[in-house]
């Protein structure tokens, strides 16, 4: 793989992911548990989608084959998706949505601040804005799964489901692959091993506070959606998302 | 806007003569628009009118979500997706908002929001219509916003202080979401599609009338409108501020290439206003006592919203009270 091809591929992944978490969150607008909620809810879809939207209109001019960022947000079909299985999981319930933002929000934060650092500066530029927002990302997702894992009985149970339930995704996280390694010696992407660790730190350490147990380091993980190899879920999410672009085809504004 | 049919308790207005001392101390001061401010003495209905008031207009901030929700996910661009949900946060802000500006009135958020689930409080009937194509994200910033507006810039006036404020904050943003509504519509007509030409004049035809009936009855059937306006609560009436509205929006219909679903629509050399057609009163009533199309869609998932997070919330709260108690042990 050489490098500018793992570059296209690296960017997709990082604008996938974005994507496709920021459209489960705005699957919750007026369903969730508080009105703060919504708001905050909202904020945080809006800034991954913001983020996509900088990722994809790089990528769209690597790529160079006249699809713009809303082409390759709105008109590529599942296999071509690059965004971390986790990212595609339903909402379920609270303990899931915040369990699941969490992970990511540790992979995200972690990898975005060493992306300012890139040698490739335009990543480098885009991420130092988006490091901020992962930040409060972090931190408040942090303090939810905090809340719900030491609060109520019910809430521990809940919330210990869904990091059991979730963990299985979390593998593909800190599993690096050719991409990801290309990236790194490039000293474009983070270093996989330190990206590993650190989110493996992050993540022992807000279980812990939080009276959850992590799953086992060797436990099975389920990976595939940095390949294209997506749940079944990633089909229902495009099919909605997608589906005003794909029923007027011919549409060029909107 | 977003309050009609607002309940005073006041069959009609008391003469001066008839007012005890504070009550006329407070209408004077009203008439020579003084704000109110939450410490200050108010007559108890004027407290009331007040909670019922915001409280609905907070409640339409937060259902109104509920229609906008419904194409969030499957906005077509971007740009349409990012400025949508936006929309919808500025939203949720101002339920928050005015929420607290009713609280300082004395009323629990809580139990309003109980109120609500119980069919007891109001919101706007405009949140009972279904949005049925993209265009409508248009339409209801467009028309609905617009009509909101209308109402809300009076408003920026009214008597009571954290009111009037929070309508001058509300106000910049409402603008704001207008005019990006009213330009998805003028790309889809000037650039778009039949079949996008063909949606914003459906979007148009169905949310016409249900944005004309925002503005509630009419004067005369309007009973609590005259203790309203005498504590300036309201500024000005149904018909005064519907006529308003259609004056300004007609223009802007015209200019998108659309027609209103009202063959009586005509400019009035006389008055200087537009003539319209009568409202289908029937569907309006019938839709502020929940027979609209979607009243029990818009209510159940508030409720189930609120319900199904009570185990979150009182996670939260027991959480922060074992902190309490860790940070006093240590």
């Amino acid at each position: 793989m050489t490098q500018a091809e793992a570059l296209k591929e690296y960017l997709l992944r990082l604008a996938d992911s974005d994507m496709i978490l920021g459209q489960r969150l705005s699957e919750l607008c007026g369903k969730a548990p508080a009105l703060e909620e919504e708001l905050a809810l909202m904020n945080v879809a809006l800034d991954l989608i913001g983020q996509a939207r900088n990722w994809y209109e790089y990528a769209a001019e690597l790529i160079d084959d006249g699809r713009d960022a809303d082409k390759l947000a709105f008109r590529r079909d599942a296999h071509d998706f690059r965004n971390l299985l986790l990212t595609e999981q339903p909402n379920e319930d609270y303990a899931v949505t915040m369990g699941r933002q969490f992970f990511f929000d540790a992979w995200h934060y972690f990898t975005l601040k060493s992306l300012t650092g890139s040698s490739d500066e335009r990543i480098a530029s885009i991420a130092a804005k988006a490091v901020k927002e992962a930040t409060y990302h972090l931190r408040r997702s942090s303090e939810w799964v905090k809340r719900l894992g030491d609060g109520t009985e019910e809430s521990h149970r809940r919330m210990q489901d869904a990091v059991d339930i979730l963990w299985r995704f979390t593998g593909e996280l800190i599993t690096p692959d050719d991409t990801d390694r290309v990236m790194a010696e490039a000293g474009i992407g983070p270093n996989p091993d330190q990206l590993a660790e650190d989110w493996r730190g992050m993540v022992n350490e807000v279980l812990t506070q939080a009276t959850l147990t992590p799953g086992a380091e060797d436990a099975w993980m389920y990976m595939g959606g940095k390949h294209g190899e997506h749940t079944e879920h990633l089909g229902f999410i495009l099919a909605e998302m997608q589906f005003l672009q794909r029923a007027y085809p011919d549409a060029t504004t909107w | 806007m977003y309050a009609q049919l607002v309940e005073t308790g006041a069959k009609r207005l008391k003469t001066k003569e008839e007012m005890s001392p504070e009550e006329r101390e407070f209408q004077e001061k009203v008439d020579a628009e003084t704000k109110i401010e939450a410490k200050n003495w108010m007559p108890e209905g004027y407290r009331k009118t007040l909670i019922r008031q915001i409280s609905q207009h907070a409640h339409s901030e937060v259902v109104g979500m509920l229609p906008e929700g419904n194409w969030v996910t499957r906005a077509p661009t971007l740009k349409r997706k990012l400025q949508l949900m936006a929309k919808i946060q500025d939203e949720a802000g101002h339920g928050l908002y005015l929420y607290s500006a009713m609280e300082t009135l004395g009323a629990d958020r809580d139990e309003e929001i109980e109120k609500l689930h119980q069919g007891k409080a109001k919101y706007s009937s405009i949140f009972n219509y279904p949005t049925l194509n993209w265009a409508d994200m248009g339409a209801v910033g467009w028309l609905v916003d617009g009509a909101a507006i209308v109402n809300q810039v009076v408003l920026q006036r009214t008597s009571y202080g954290p009111y009037s404020r929070a309508m001058i904050r509300i106000c910049k943003e409402e603008s704001f979401h207008q005019r990006q509504g009213y330009q998805i519509l003028l790309d889809m007509m000037r650039e778009g599609t039949e079949e996008q030409k063909a949606m914003v004049q459906d979007a148009i035809n169905r949310l016409w009338w249900p944005a004309l009936m925002m503005f509630g009855p009419h004067d005369d059937e309007s009973p609590n409108s005259q203790q309203s306006m005498a504590w300036k609560i309201k500024r000005k009436s149904n018909d005064e501020l519907r006529q308003m509205f259609i004056d300004q929006t007609v223009p802007q219909l015209e200019f998108l290439g659309c027609t209103a679903p009202d063959p009586d629509l005509k400019w009035n050399e006389e008055t200087g206003h537009y003539d319209f057609g009568e409202i289908n009163w029937q569907e309006f009533y019938d839709v502020l006592k929940g027979n609209g199309p979607c009243n029990r869609e818009r209510i159940t998932t508030r409720k189930k919203a609120i319900d199904e997070g009570a185990w979150v919330r009182e996670a939260a709260v027991a959480y922060a009270e074992k902190q309490k108690q860790r940070s006093q042990a240590a």
